[in-house]
């Protein structure tokens, strides 16, 4: 009962128009959950609605017949009785008769025709009284808008659900779609409408139904629209697409053929309008009409349809044709919509009806252009019009030859003898030799017009060549006069072609790309019916790898023929033609490789490298010999280097290393096989590092080094674990077998260190650096041998100055297990062992990490001199950085020991020199930063989550606090850096979260750092966390409190000289600030304007846009009397 | 009184593509890139969207010489009897004011030619004191500040 109460309550609400639509809204939604719920049954519900229903008050009537209606559209899926259907339709029905009461009656009707699949449809006798009912009474124009879009809903839904029913109204249908269409203005009416059309299209395909005797009227209702155009091309979003509603006009236009005779010529002339939209659309519809009306239909329109495409086609062609690199394997032009609709439409013609090729191969025009192509021999020196015709006719025939194997019989048939005539080349004879007579002098002369149109022919049909396992099952020989006739032409089809490249010169591109595209084409035939030979085919890759090798200097020329290599080389890859592939290594890549080998060349190295990796990575084997070729070429230049102090090789071998690292590397996921052969490089590296054990000449190849690591490194961190448990022991070996292991005996003394007093030799620091990268490399699950006596030997090299060894020990201790069951059993020592031994006290056995250890003595000074001090400091950073990212604790005591080189003294008194400061307020951007070298998730660190913020919060309490009691301003500035480091890295949540106390540290610092112009990327940085604190919502209470300070800074900073981004961004910020209260930053408006004022003449323009912006944005907010 | 639009229809020119800075990858930290003809045009132009179609402004039309601090815009009226003249010679002017370096001297002209009344409306735009003194009036200066603020197409 309480539900019925209720429903009264909410069926009042709805029916009083004065409420609100979401007080509407809410009671509808009340009604349809107690109906879903099965609380209120629709019988229920239509009893108790019976005194709105049936009012002669007429809102109120129309009201409860849309809330019945609105119910049903909310139960479309639940089961009702057929019975309550029927009786719910017939009163629908009968309502669509009453204006007043129009929408509900509608909606309640399509709610019910909509039904499908669920218990309680309405039967087609009831749809049938639907239909006739609204063609009669309802005028569907004299409706607003969403009235409109409902009737066309609803017919659409009839003739889709009841067509056997719609059927048997026939003509009034038509009559009521023809009549609800007419003037009929907005979009998603349209979109209906239109496909209302289609589908009595469909239903009535009879040639005596009613939309063959209507097909007239209907045509002149739908065709006003054509071409689509808005007028109101705003504001609308939930509006239709042009494009979409575009599309359903075509459709209909094209849904019967009874439209053809009106259709057509409407879509010529609309064709031969200027407007570009015109056009486009008529093309399309044309072709949509040609798919739908059938070949018999059309063939009345060809010789009105030929000459207007022809037409479309020259107008929508530009005449600039690109000779460059990219458009190698496109058309070479731009095309525009218009041209492209053209073409689809010319091709779809021609693959319908062959007869409609006559009309082409017929045209004057065409047929012109393979008289008046001798003309000219250079594409510049053409006219215009020429250009034109060429790049038209070419167009056109490719076009129509690509559309099916018959027309390009026609095509080659009729017209490519005569233009290998016109171009002077000669067809083979019977035995397989040239016929030389006469005109074979005229082959030297290219027409670079025909040149193009016989590329262009070439290039098309390529692609009519059936796959291999097609052509087996179809005896296509017959079929496929095409390919004979090329392949008469072949041989001296790729002679002249070869002649093009080969004459031309630097100052000319056309002629090179004429005859490397030509090239191209002719080596892209696939199959075994291609029409050319083996023999031609490896003439072709011959002549292409000639250039290559015969250039010195990167031209044009040689760029088309790598790209046109590569292009083959993915071709012979793709279709698997084992052949093709067979002569590419032998030719190409043997060739290639071989100069890669060979040191001397008159091609420069670089060249040589790029054209290998590029034509090689094309298949898994050549990259296979590639890598081969590689690492011979790096072991014999190595060597040539080591016994005859070559500078030249190992130049070579550098850049050899780079072309493995930025060409190779990054292809790893896309070549199978790469790694194995790149690990397999990386041994061989070491061996032949091995092998040369005297270097006789001492070389400063900084560069070489370099390379050197980076390529080791990264090999070793995308090898998988075997690969570098095998490249760590091969390692392991070069470094036992050297004299590094000397080192490993020296105790950790500062007297035994600075007895050694000699630099390693060139061959122990490029093994130790190599194998530093190794290890840095590494995963934690790859075995590394003897770590103990490891750890020892990157010791004492950081503190000779290694920095690489200080990485590799960062690393190490990153990713050592931890000793019980930890993540590593292979390696025969854990962390804490590792630690011992470099935390080892100088005189007590405990091990703790901090001050008192000899590393932390020698960071503070107690022992050694500056150079070891300040070398231990980074190399504790990145040791500190491999525990931090692990999630040691014993990291808190080593920020601790760098807490303690910041300030001025250290404990027994002594001061501490101001490079230890600076080294020691780095080391915290080391520990925070991310590092590109090392330990990052290429070279599989381990990586606690959160580390940043755990460190976060234990150092810098510890730092503001130093800073309130430090005791000379240069302890001051180096405390404010490495909290600048600290606070920058951490992720900006973190700073949000401590705004309060952060602020005044960061205001603080920035004015410290703004001091001396060494820290201005700090600076900047610690700048970048306050813009961001300035921002957030969460920062807003603590910046309000802060304002003045705020300003007072960054008005200092609107005048920072030494870096222009940190008075960009502090003017940046300025203006954010007028996001707080105003009665927080009024005070300040005059100081704020007079540093922006004074912004506005900075020498850097990007400073002074930002003050223009700003200062305008501070002036709004002074009084009107100051307006500048 | 004159009754309705004074330019019904008025000339919209087309506007020019601006042109585009391309040495924008001056890397030097401390060279100075002086204040040039295209940084005031793009001054203009970015709050004058909506006006400049109903003024012509083109980048010739500014001279500007950042030694001697001297800057001087030329505009042209649509019509001859443009009533608009004044106020927008008056919003070119302000707009320059709060945009450049105070020790700039502005000149702001009508185009020779394009206007009735040409020589009055140089004399006016250009004296400062009633310049200043219709900065005094607040009908005037929320018309400029209208005129300025940005247009969002």
């Amino acid at each position: 009962m309480a539900a019925l109460n209720n429903l009264t309550e909410h069926l009042e609400a709805f029916v009083d128009v004065t409420r609100s639509p979401t007080h509407h809204a809410e009671s509808l939604k009340a009604i349809a959950t107690s109906l879903e719920k099965g609380v209120l049954s629709i019988n229920q519900l239509v009893v108790e609605m019976d005194m709105y229903l049936t009012t002669t008050d007429d809102v109120v009537r129309a009201r409860g017949i849309l809330l019945l209606a609105e119910m049903l559209d909310y139960l479309k899926s639940k089961p009702l009785d057929n019975a309550v259907v029927h009786s719910l339709v017939g009163f629908f029905t009968a309502k669509l008769a009453e204006w007043r009461s129009v929408r509900g009656a509608l909606s309640g009707c399509l709610a019910l025709i909509k039904r499908k699949g669920v218990a309680g449809v309405v039967t087609a006798v009831d749809a049938e009284a639907v239909a006739k009912s609204m063609a009669q009474s309802i005028q569907v124009q004299s409706l607003a808008l969403y009235d409109r879009k409902l009737c066309f809903e609803l017919l659409e839904c009839l003739l889709e659900q009841y067509p056997e029913a719609m059927i048997n109204l026939g003509d009034l249908m038509v009559y009521a779609t023809c009549e609800a269409i007419d003037g009929e203005k907005d979009p998603p009416c349209l979109m209906i409408a239109f496909h209302v059309v289609e589908l009595l299209a469909r239903l009535f395909p009879s040639p005596s139904g009613p939309v063959a005797s209507e097909a007239s009227d209907l045509f002149e209702f739908i065709s006003c629209y054509f071409p689509l155009h808005y007028t109101h091309t705003k504001g609308d979003e939930a509006s239709i697409p042009r494009e979409d509603l575009s599309r359903g006009l075509s459709l209909a236009i094209s849904s019967t053929p009874f439209f053809e005779p009106y259709a057509i010529p409407l879509l010529l002339e609309k064709l031969s309008s200027s407007l570009p939209v015109a056009k486009v659309d008529s093309l399309k519809c044309l072709k949509d009409c040609a798919v739908n009306y059938g070949v018999s239909r059309m063939k009345k329109h060809y010789k009105y349809l030929w000459p207007a495409l022809k037409d479309a086609l020259y107008a929508s062609t530009k005449t600039d044709l690109s000779f460059g690199l990219e458009s190698l394997t496109s058309p070479g032009f731009g095309m525009g919509e218009i041209h492209r609709e053209a073409v689809n439409l010319l091709q779809r013609l021609v693959k319908q009806d062959i007869s409609f090729l006559g009309l082409v191969v017929e045209d004057i025009r065409v047929n012109m252009v393979f008289d008046t192509i001798s003309r000219y021999s250079r594409y510049e020196e053409m006219l215009d019009t020429s250009k034109l015709e060429v790049l038209v006719v070419s167009q056109i025939l490719s076009v129509s030859a690509r559309s099916s194997v018959e027309s390009c019989n026609i095509i080659f048939e009729t017209f490519f003898s005569r233009l290998m005539n016109t171009l002077g080349i000669v067809e083979k004879t019977s035995t397989g030799d040239l016929v030389h007579n006469e005109i074979s002098t005229v082959s030297t002369r290219l027409y670079h017009g025909g040149l193009h149109l016989c590329i262009e022919l070439l290039t098309t049909s390529k692609d009519l060549i059936p796959s291999s396992e097609e052509c087996t099952s179809t005896p296509e020989s017959a079929q496929q006069s095409w390919c004979s006739i090329v392949s008469r032409f072949s041989a001296s089809l790729i002679e002249a072609f070869t002649s093009a490249v080969q004459s031309s010169n630097d100052d000319c591109s056309a002629d090179a790309y004429l005859g490397v595209k030509g090239l191209l084409a002719m080596g892209m035939f696939r199959g075994g019916s291609s029409p050319v030979s083996r023999s031609e085919f490896e003439k072709i890759l011959t002549t292409l790898t000639s250039i290559i090798t015969a250039n010195s200097a990167k031209t044009v020329k040689w760029e088309l023929a790598l790209k046109a290599l590569v292009c083959m080389g993915s071709f012979i890859d793709r279709y698997s033609e084992s052949e093709k592939a067979m002569s590419y290594m032998a030719i190409v890549v043997e060739n290639l490789v071989s100069l890669v080998r060979s040191s001397h060349c008159s091609l420069p190295h670089p060249m040589i490298l790029e054209a290998t990796s590029e034509v090689c990575s094309t298949r898994p084997t050549y990259v296979e010999k590639m890598v081969e070729g590689f690492e011979e070429a790096f072991c014999s230049s190595f060597s040539d280097f080591c016994v005859n102090g070559n500078f030249k090789s190992i130049e070579n071998c550098s850049q050899l290393l780079e072309c493995v690292t930025n060409k190779l590397l990054p292809r790893l996921t896309e070549i199978d096989g790469l790694e194995k052969s790149l690990v397999h490089f990386a041994i061989s590296m070491w061996n032949q590092i091995e092998s040369s054990v005297v270097f006789s000449y001492d070389f400063n190849g900084r560069e070489f080094v370099e390379a050197a690591m980076k390529t080791m490194g990264e090999i070793v961190g995308v090898a998988s674990v075997d690969s570098q448990n095998s490249i760590i022991q091969k390692a392991y070996n070069v470094i036992s077998s050297s004299t590094l292991p000397a080192m490993e005996s020296i105790p950790l003394t500062v007297a035994a260190l600075e007895g050694l007093q000699r630099d390693l030799s060139t061959r122990d620091e490029l093994i130790l650096s190599l194998f530093a990268s190794v290890i840095i490399g590494a995963s934690p699950k790859a075995s590394i041998p003897d770590v103990k006596s490891l750890v020892h030997l990157f010791l004492v090299s950081f503190l000779k100055g290694y920095i690489r060894a200080a990485q590799a020990l960062g690393s190490m201790i990153n990713k050592l297990g931890t000793g019980s069951g930890g993540t590593n059993i292979s390696t025969d020592c854990s962390l804490e062992e590792a630690c011992d031994i470099i935390f080892h006290e100088s005189d007590s056995s405990k091990t703790i990490c901090g001050s008192e250890t000899f590393l932390g003595k020698i960071c503070l000074g107690f022992c050694g001199s500056l150079d070891h001090q300040t070398r231990a400091i980074t190399g504790l950073a990145w040791i500190g950085k491999g525990l931090l990212m692990r999630g040691d604790k014993r990291v808190n005591e080593i920020a601790l020991v760098l807490m303690e080189c910041l300030k001025s003294t250290n404990s027994s008194g002594n001061a501490l020199h101001p490079s230890t400061m600076k080294h020691a307020a780095d080391a915290f951007l080391t520990l925070m930063s991310d590092s590109e070298v090392c330990l990052n998730r290429k070279f599989h660190a381990v990586i606690r989550p959160l580390y940043k913020q755990r460190f976060f919060s234990i150092t810098v309490p510890i730092l503001e606090s130093l800073i309130v009691n430090s005791q000379t301003p240069l302890s001051r500035t180096m405390l404010h850096v490495a909290l600048a480091h600290v606070v920058s890295n951490v992720p900006v949540t973190v700073i949000l979260d401590n705004t309060k106390k952060l602020l005044p540290v960061i205001l603080e610092g920035l004015s410290v750092l703004s001091v001396d112009s060494v820290h201005k990327e700090t600076l900047f940085s610690l700048l970048l966390v306050l813009s961001g604190t300035l921002t957030d919502i969460k920062g807003q209470q603590s910046v309000s409190d802060n304002a003045h300070r705020i300003i007072e800074c960054l008005v200092k900073l609107t005048s920072y000289p030494h870096l222009m981004v940190v008075r960009e961004t502090a003017i940046q910020c300025l203006a954010t600030l007028l996001e707080l209260p105003h009665g927080r930053i009024y005070p300040f408006r005059r100081e704020v304007l007079q540093a922006v004022t004074k912004a506005l003449d900075d020498p850097k323009r990007r400073v002074r846009e930002e003050a223009i912006k700003c200062r305008q944005a501070w002036t709004s907010i002074s009084s009107r009397s100051t307006p500048f | 009184m004159v009754s309705g639009l004074i330019n019904e229809n008025p000339t919209v020119y087309e506007r020019k593509e601006r042109r585009v800075r391309t040495d924008s990858t001056n890397s030097d930290e401390f060279s100075v890139e002086p204040i040039d003809q295209l940084e005031i045009f793009d001054i203009l132009f970015f709050d004058f969207a909506f006006i400049n179609s109903f003024f012509f402004l083109t980048e010739d039309s500014v001279e500007v010489d950042d030694l001697k601090s001297y800057v001087r815009v030329t505009f042209t009226p649509t019509v001859e009897h443009c009533s608009m003249a004044t106020i927008i010679g008056l919003s070119v002017r302000v707009k320059l004011m709060r945009s450049l370096p105070p020790r700039y001297k502005i000149d702001i002209r009508v185009a020779p030619g394009s206007h009735a009344t040409e020589a009055a409306l140089n004399k006016q735009l250009n004296d400062k004191e009633r310049v200043a003194a219709a900065l005094e009036n607040p009908n005037l200066v929320e018309m400029v500040d209208e005129c300025l603020s940005p247009s969002f197409e």
